[in-house]
């Protein structure tokens, strides 16, 4: 998997890119959040719209994002979510967990 | 000459692999031309797919433990209209533990957890049983599409 970063005003875009399946795209997931963390990032979007495949490990890092930046006082969001990552999220009720949007304008806006 | 489209069955493939995760792209090729082959739409296909990588990365990491030495083997066969993918790992042997129901409120923001989950959701079937002489082998079924599983 790639991570490209963004910075857009103060919300910092992590664009993933292909698998977020375990043993590479979920440590990549992790680093990416890591480093965007320690460099003072509190507004995190991670635009899910270019990922092919997402397994458990992955789901599992996406929690660990959501929660690594949440205990920081910051604020963890998704968008572009293809369907079948959407349907993985939504099989084990995470769905209702994420701020989820649709299109990136929408999702900047609600920081 | 074959004057009518046959029932395939029998053994289609088998792998084996050493325990890293990165060899699960290999299973994933081979199984995603066995499965297309077979008439999966094309979304069930992809759930067979994660489906079995959660399959392997479980013989990888809870059978073999991460022991490059050890492999782990994937058989796909079709059998009365089933879809059969066994994972054999050479472990000592391990519970598919249910860590608690990951749609538990309590549970829902664990990292881990979810791959049995998912496996169940997929499959038609998920059984697991001790393997001989050692390692666990897991069984996942599916069922062909009528009518698809044909040469």
């Amino acid at each position: 998997m790639k991570v490209e970063v963004r910075q857009s005003s103060d919300v910092t875009i992590l664009d993933l890119k292909g698998k977020i399946t375990i043993g590479t795209g979920d440590i990549a997931l992790r680093d990416a959040v890591m480093e965007a963390v320690d460099s003072g990032a509190t507004k995190v979007l991670i635009n899910l719209g270019q990922v092919t495949t997402i397994d458990s490990s992955g789901v599992g890092e996406l929690v660990s994002a959501y929660t690594t930046v949440t205990n920081r006082g910051g604020k963890l969001k998704l968008v572009n979510l293809p369907s079948k990552v959407a349907d993985i999220l939504q099989i084990t009720q995470l769905i209702t967990v994420f701020e989820v949007f649709d299109n990136e304008n929408d999702a900047l806006a609600s920081f | 000459m074959h004057t009518a489209r046959e029932q395939v069955t029998g053994l289609l493939g088998r792998l084996a692999i050493g325990s890293r995760f990165e060899n699960i792209e290999l299973v994933q090729i081979v199984l995603a031309e066995i499965v297309e082959g077979l008439g999966f739409d094309s979304d069930t296909a992809h759930w067979i797919e994660v489906a079995v990588r959660e399959a392997v990365a479980n013989a990888i990491k809870h059978g073999n433990r991460l022991d490059v030495e050890k492999k782990v083997e994937i058989a796909v066969s079709v059998d009365q209209g089933n879809l059969t993918i066994e994972v054999r790992d050479q472990g000592q042997g391990f519970e598919l533990v249910e860590l608690g129901d990951p749609l538990d409120p309590t549970n829902l923001m664990k990292p881990s957890g979810r791959g049995i989950l998912y496996m169940r959701r997929f499959m038609d079937q998920v059984d697991y049983r001790r393997g001989e002489p050692q390692g666990t082998v897991l069984t996942l079924r599916k069922r062909v599409p009528p009518g698809a599983a044909t040469i």
